[in-house]
């Protein structure tokens, strides 16, 4: 019995670890994606200003809240507008940015697949 | 007839193309923050520096008073510079003036108002920097005039003569 406890003991704490890691990853991952906007060309991942670090912060306790990666750019973006993500979202104003590449490569293809039919 | 329908298309959506980087050339891409935007105030809950209690601050700014919320630092020198505007400011009757001590200690804070007056009608303690995000704030020293939990205008970096010429004509 003992050593199932100390087993069920040891599953736990590897598994905490696992869930802290993941946590780890996804603050990472959003910081890398929040432009410090009184830094030059740096995220709030690599800068240390007060700025990047009180959002740092900010994105640890909403992780802990529980709210998602998209609640947490909605968060900044209601606060500081759309400037502070690097990844542009997906509205109105940026359906031919992300449209645009995917529109190109399907006429290529249409232009590549045209040329094919008619050599045979 | 398809044969000449292909590439007329191609140079078509080129020279959309080209027209749409042609304009975008001629935007400005100087980042600059919106400081005109009327916004409902944020509310959020904080420590004041003096008493300890934590208030929210919807019970401060919900009322039909003029507010100037003021972001500020012992360790931030263009904050030394405003400190004699806002002293000023804090005598007039019309407007409410209160402060948000922005990732400082307790003791620098109020050795800094000891030694330059105080100005503020209540401070809130912000040690992490937190609360200041929440009114979007990009650093030290900020000020926003509130009226009716509504922020009618934002003044980055430290508040001039001009910018209380501005305030006062918003509080006629």
């Amino acid at each position: 019995m003992k050593i199932f406890k100390l087993f069920f003991i040891i599953f736990f704490i590897f598994s905490s670890n696992q869930l802290k890691a993941d946590n780890e990853d996804l603050k990472s991952r959003i910081t890398k994606n929040l432009r410090c906007l009184i830094c030059q060309g740096q995220s709030v991942y690599d800068s240390e200003s007060e700025f990047a670090n009180s959002l740092k912060t900010i994105v640890d306790k909403k992780l802990d809240e529980g709210l998602s990666e998209k609640q947490i750019y909605n968060f900044f973006e209601d606060k500081y507008g759309e400037w502070i993500l690097y990844d542009p979202l997906f509205n109105k104003n940026t359906y031919f940015l992300w449209l645009l590449p995917l529109l190109i490569f399907l006429s290529g293809g249409a232009i590549i697949f045209k040329k094919f039919i008619k050599k045979n | 007839m398809k044969t000449k329908f292909l590439p007329f298309l191609l140079i078509l959506i080129l020279i959309i193309i080209f027209i749409i980087f042609y304009r975008g050339l001629k935007n400005n891409n100087i980042y600059t923050p919106e400081t005109n935007i009327i916004n409902e105030a944020p509310s959020f809950s904080a420590e004041l520096l003096y008493s300890n209690k934590i208030v929210n601050s919807s019970e401060i700014f919900n009322s039909n008073k003029f507010y100037l919320l003021n972001i500020w630092s012992s360790w931030c020198v263009p904050c030394r510079k405003e400190h004699p505007i806002l002293m000023d400011l804090g005598k007039n009757k019309k407007i409410i003036v209160v402060g948000i001590n922005y990732k400082d200690t307790k003791k620098n804070a109020i050795e800094f108002l000891d030694k330059f007056g105080n100005p503020y009608e209540k401070i809130f303690f912000d040690k992490e920097g937190i609360q200041s995000i929440e009114w979007g704030a990009y650093g030290v020293p900020e000020s926003f005039v509130i009226y009716k939990n509504k922020i009618l205008k934002k003044y980055i970096g430290p508040i001039n003569q001009q910018s209380i010429k501005e305030i006062e004509s918003l509080i006629k």
